[in-house]
């Protein structure tokens, strides 16, 4: 080894930023940018690694990013940053835990009037597990209800760190950025690893690009690799030659080679995602290592819903946007399904509800598809009195009740932190919920653990906007799958105009059977709007209609009203009441808007 | 040819919760320059188009909030450009609390013939409830008073939906406009716009609406107390002793082209339509750089002028020719249109015959449904 690569990994420095959703991360991420000078301000484009529209509207970053910076210290040296950004929700924590792994250090960001939240825990907890140096860093000092020494306090006493010397900082005023470079420098360890050794590198993302094939994010832990070199997955056993190499500045530079402690991107002519698995390693075909890197796992979707398209000439248009997007994201899961109600669509397979709604906003924006989405369901585990054993995971595909010996749903083990005002609130959910007991953790005098088993398929619906409302967003969640239990669970079917609806069943517990079915026909009321005809929306369990409500028929719809000369204005009127129409599917006679589907999430909501 | 002009006056005295026409609080404007500018376009706008004008209509705001000098100074401007022995209907809207005998005379001097006054209900602590200053007795003074200077083709608006209002009190306000006999009312039910104050309310969940249900039965009960006293429905919101239905608000429905003059007013003119810039200060200024007041103007392709033919004819409760319409267009209606007319037909929406498409009872409270139809 060469003494100047030895002094080029001494200089090397690679990080990530762990913060809880709106303390103010992606704005961090931009200040470390500038002060870096890796863009200058005409260039930067505010957030700059938020790159997709939706994630910056939602404020959450989906796709991880890894950005190489050079950073002039105050013992006058070049240092080389890599900075790897991480998703911020629970639904992503496998790929947090992975570009953790990529990292030897990470800034905690902590909002100074909020303090820690659980999402943040389990990120600083997987930090932990991986074991990177951890820098707190208080941000927000600038608001006006921030306070710094008690959120400080919160860090010692809730994780345990050494918070003496958490770096006081504001992104947005951009307070405190240059002694956060600094104590990255002095704190964050440099890469180990052997450059002479067989290549071991890490996949902690990758993207698809429609002219290279997929981008594989990835972070050189021991060995090299060159432009030319045979590699080979060790997951998948798949083997390519390496057509690319390069850091993102952030703007991609080509490399010749990259080397031990190097964050960069490969291209291999790979045509799938699911050849590059987020956590596999990448080796050399050649002369391959004896190991994988530990931590990798294959992810499997939680959550499954049916996307339907509202104008059903649309349906090859889906199934487009869907390869394209599995190209990109290897836990999503779709095969076609067809219902009696909406025709032919998709069932999908998602990590969490979130990456749901992402996955179908998406949709909808970059491919202009108008969709129907169904309630999500979870995978239940039907026994048959045949002794046969099934997989559920749409509602209206589960067996006839004379069929069913058991049925079986998943658990999850739910943390919940939340402060002590609101512990007998978050404890009435919970049971609310079907949630078993399991205990209870005081984190500081303010502070409270949680932890609850809950059924998935009670998180999957509006668990968690209820936990926010009932804690005014205080609370906050964190679940980790537990296993399959049996439950007394029944197939509701909603019937409208005296149709059976399959897109609208659900699987309810038997002792919640009437209250969700009334809740659910009140709320179809409320979302459907009045017909030219009365409609009647019933639930019903097997032949026996449990709960009723009607929609009356629409009685007055026309303008009357004075709208002078300006006849521009009626018709935009009208052409808006026409759009509307279109984005509604029509079942059987009744026309239902794509919010309907959902009615058993948004149940509770007004209560 | 452009039959029809529109004079648009944005002052008010006081400002209307329900309202969301362009208009401004009279205090502090630059009353003057306004009419200054206004006499400027439409000068200049009759030179620009062809036109032969047989209806006026001053509307607003409200024209009657000018105090008499104006008055006078805007019945002077538009009797020198706009009336001409042609003129069929001239008319003015007022509202009862800034009517006087001055105005009154002004009015009848210059030819005007044709009163609308803004009435709205017959309750006097619902009117305040809609921002309305006057009270019911002011109505029946004025409309007296109106009546003895002469004036004998008197409209008066009235209002149905309104927060906190009841059928017993809407039939109340029909019976006590039934004692004055106007010839002419228009009755619209309310529609909350963004930009007002119920609009304000609305969003604070502190505006209590009756619901369709309830506007609905409203609807039914306007329409027969109105027949019952030999007014006859002939538009959507409008009902007329015969021979007195409004010239001016027909060439709108009967798709017709006129002026709109004054700020943030409308016009169709020279197959276009087009609107006015609403600001009085920047319609002022406009007026005095181009001559002209026009903001935004859309050229109608033949496909929207058909569209709006349907959609604005079938207000009519008379219908759309079917003559008419293929003198127009030079196609049929029902080449055009024959899968959604029967639809509609079956749906009970819509009566057809020999000569005419035109609503049915149920497609007059359901219109909307209907007019859609015949938009792409």
């Amino acid at each position: 080894m060469s003494r100047n690569n030895e002094s080029r990994q001494s200089r090397i420095r690679n990080f990530s930023i762990i913060a809880h959703i709106d303390h103010g991360k992606s704005t961090l991420a931009d200040r470390i940018l500038e002060e870096t000078a890796a863009l200058t301000k005409r260039e930067m484009k505010e957030q700059m690694l938020d790159a997709m529209d939706l994630e910056r509207e939602r404020g959450i970053t989906i796709k991880l990013n890894a950005v190489q910076l050079t950073y002039k210290a105050d013992d006058g040296n070049e240092y080389i940053f890599h900075l790897i950004d991480t998703p911020g929700h629970v639904d992503f924590s496998y790929e947090v835990s992975r570009s953790l792994a990529a990292c030897e250090g990470a800034l905690l960001i902590v909002d100074a009037a909020q303090g820690i939240e659980a999402q943040t825990l389990a990120n600083v907890y997987l930090a932990i597990e991986n074991d990177l140096e951890i820098i707190p860093v208080i941000n927000k000092i600038d608001l006006p209800s921030a306070e710094p020494e008690r959120v400080r306090k919160e860090v010692e006493d809730v994780i345990g760190l050494d918070a003496s010397d958490a770096v006081l900082a504001s992104a947005k005023a951009g307070i405190g950025i240059r002694d956060i470079l600094e104590q990255i420098v002095k704190k964050v360890p440099a890469p180990a690893g052997d450059p002479e050794a067989p290549l071991k590198a890490l996949i902690f993302d990758s993207v698809y690009d429609s002219y290279r094939g997929v981008i594989t994010y990835i972070r050189i832990v021991e060995g090299s690799v060159k432009v030319g070199d045979k590699i080979k997955m060790m997951a998948t056993d798949k083997t390519f030659e390496v057509a690319e190499l390069g850091v993102f500045t952030p703007k991609p530079v080509a490399k010749d080679e990259l080397t031990v402690g190097d964050v960069g991107f490969l291209t291999a002519s790979i045509k799938n995602v699911s050849d590059t698995r987020v956590g596999d390693t990448i080796t050399s075909a050649e002369k391959p290592a004896d190991e994988p890197l530990p931590g990798y796992r294959r992810m499997n979707p939680m959550v499954y819903c049916g996307l339907y398209p509202i104008d059903s000439s649309q349906y090859n248009d889906l199934r487009e946007a869907l390869e394209r997007l599995e190209l990109n994201d290897s836990s999503l899961q779709y095969e076609p399904e067809t219902s009696d109600a909406l025709g032919f669509g998709f069932r999908c397979g998602f990590l969490g509800l979130l990456h749901m709604e992402i996955i179908q906003e998406r949709i909808e924006r970059e491919f202009n598809i108008d969709l129907i989405t169904t309630a999500p369901s979870v995978i239940y585990h039907v026994q048959r009195t045949n002794g046969d054993i099934e997989q559920v995971d749409n509602p209206s595909k589960m067996p006839d009740k004379k069929d069913i010996d058991t049925i079986e749903e998943p658990f999850v083990k739910a943390t919940i932190m939340t402060p002590n005002d609101y512990v007998g609130q978050v404890m009435e959910l919970c049971q609310k919920k079907r949630g078993d007991f399991i205990d209870m953790v005081y984190l500081n005098e303010n502070r409270v653990n949680v932890i609850y088993h809950l059924p998935l398929s009670e998180i999957v619906y509006d668990f968690f906007d209820q936990l926010k409302s009932q804690t005014k967003g205080y609370a906050s969640l964190d679940y980790e799958f537990l296993g399959y239990k049996p439950s007394n669970l029944v197939k509701m079917d909603i019937l409208l105009n005296g149709e059976k609806v399959d897109a609208l069943s659900v699987i309810v517990h038997r002792d919640f059977a009437y209250e969700r079915g009334k809740a659910i026909v009140e709320k179809l009321k409320e979302l459907i709007p009045r017909q030219q005809f009365e409609v009647p929306v019933q639930a019903a369990l097997g032949q026996k209609v449990i709960a009723r409500s009607t929609i009356k028929a629409l009685r007055k719809n026309v303008l009357a009203k004075c709208y002078g000369g300006d006849i521009s204005r009626k018709r935009k009127l009208l052409e808006k009441q026409k759009e509307g129409k279109k984005r509604m599917k029509t079942v059987g006679k009744v026309e239902v808007p794509q919010e309907a589907f959902m009615a058993v999430l948004r149940m509770d909501q007004d209560k | 040819m452009i039959k029809g002009a529109y004079v648009h006056i944005p002052f008010c005295e006081h400002i209307c919760y329900y309202c969301d026409f362009n208009k401004v609080f009279i205090q502090k404007q630059p009353v003057d320059d306004y009419l200054n500018a206004l006499d400027k376009e439409i000068s200049e706008g009759l030179s620009r188009a062809e036109s032969d004008l047989e209806t006026v209509f001053i509307g607003g705001g409200t024209p009657t909030a000018l105090d008499n000098q104006q008055f006078h100074k805007l019945l002077k401007i538009i009797d020198r450009h706009l009336i001409t022995p042609k003129i069929k209907e001239y008319t003015i809207e007022a509202n009862p609390e800034n009517l006087n005998e001055t105005k009154f005379k002004l009015m009848k001097d210059y030819g005007v013939t044709r009163l609308s006054l803004g009435v709205q209900t017959f309750q006097n602590d619902l009117l305040k409830e809609i921002g309305r200053p006057h009270s019911c007795d002011d109505v029946i003074d004025i409309f007296q008073e109106a009546r003895l200077s002469g004036f004998d083709n008197i409209s008066i608006d009235l209002m149905f939906g309104l927060p906190n209002q009841t059928e017993k009190m809407l039939k109340e306000s029909i019976e006590k406009a039934m004692i004055l006999e106007p010839d002419h009312i228009s009755i619209y039910s309310l529609q909350v716009e963004p930009k007002t104050i119920f609009y304000n309310r609305m969003k604070k969940g502190k505006l209590h609406l009756p619901g369709q249900d309830v506007e609905a039965n409203m609807y039914e009960l306007v329409i027969s107390e109105l027949d019952k006293h030999g007014y006859i429905h002939y538009e959507i919101s409008n009902f007329a002793k015969k021979g007195f239905e409004s010239r001016h608000n027909l060439l709108y429905w009967s798709n017709e082209q006129y002026f709109g003059f004054g700020a943030g007013s409308h016009g169709y003119v020279q197959n276009s339509r087009v609107v006015n810039a609403g600001p009085v200060k920047n319609y002022i200024q406009l007026v005095e750089e181009t001559g002209s007041g026009q903001f935004a103007s859309h050229t109608v392709t033949r496909k929207e002028k058909i569209e709006e033919e349907l959609f604005l004819g079938l207000r009519k409760l008379s219908g759309v020719k079917k003559k008419r319409f293929y003198e127009k267009f030079h196609c049929q209606i029902n080449d055009l249109y024959g899968e959604e007319i029967e639809r509609l037909k079956q749906q009970g929406l819509l009566y057809e015959d020999e000569e005419k498409i035109a609503l049915t009872r149920k497609g007059v409270f359901l219109g909307n449904s209907v007019f859609e139809a015949f938009l792409a």
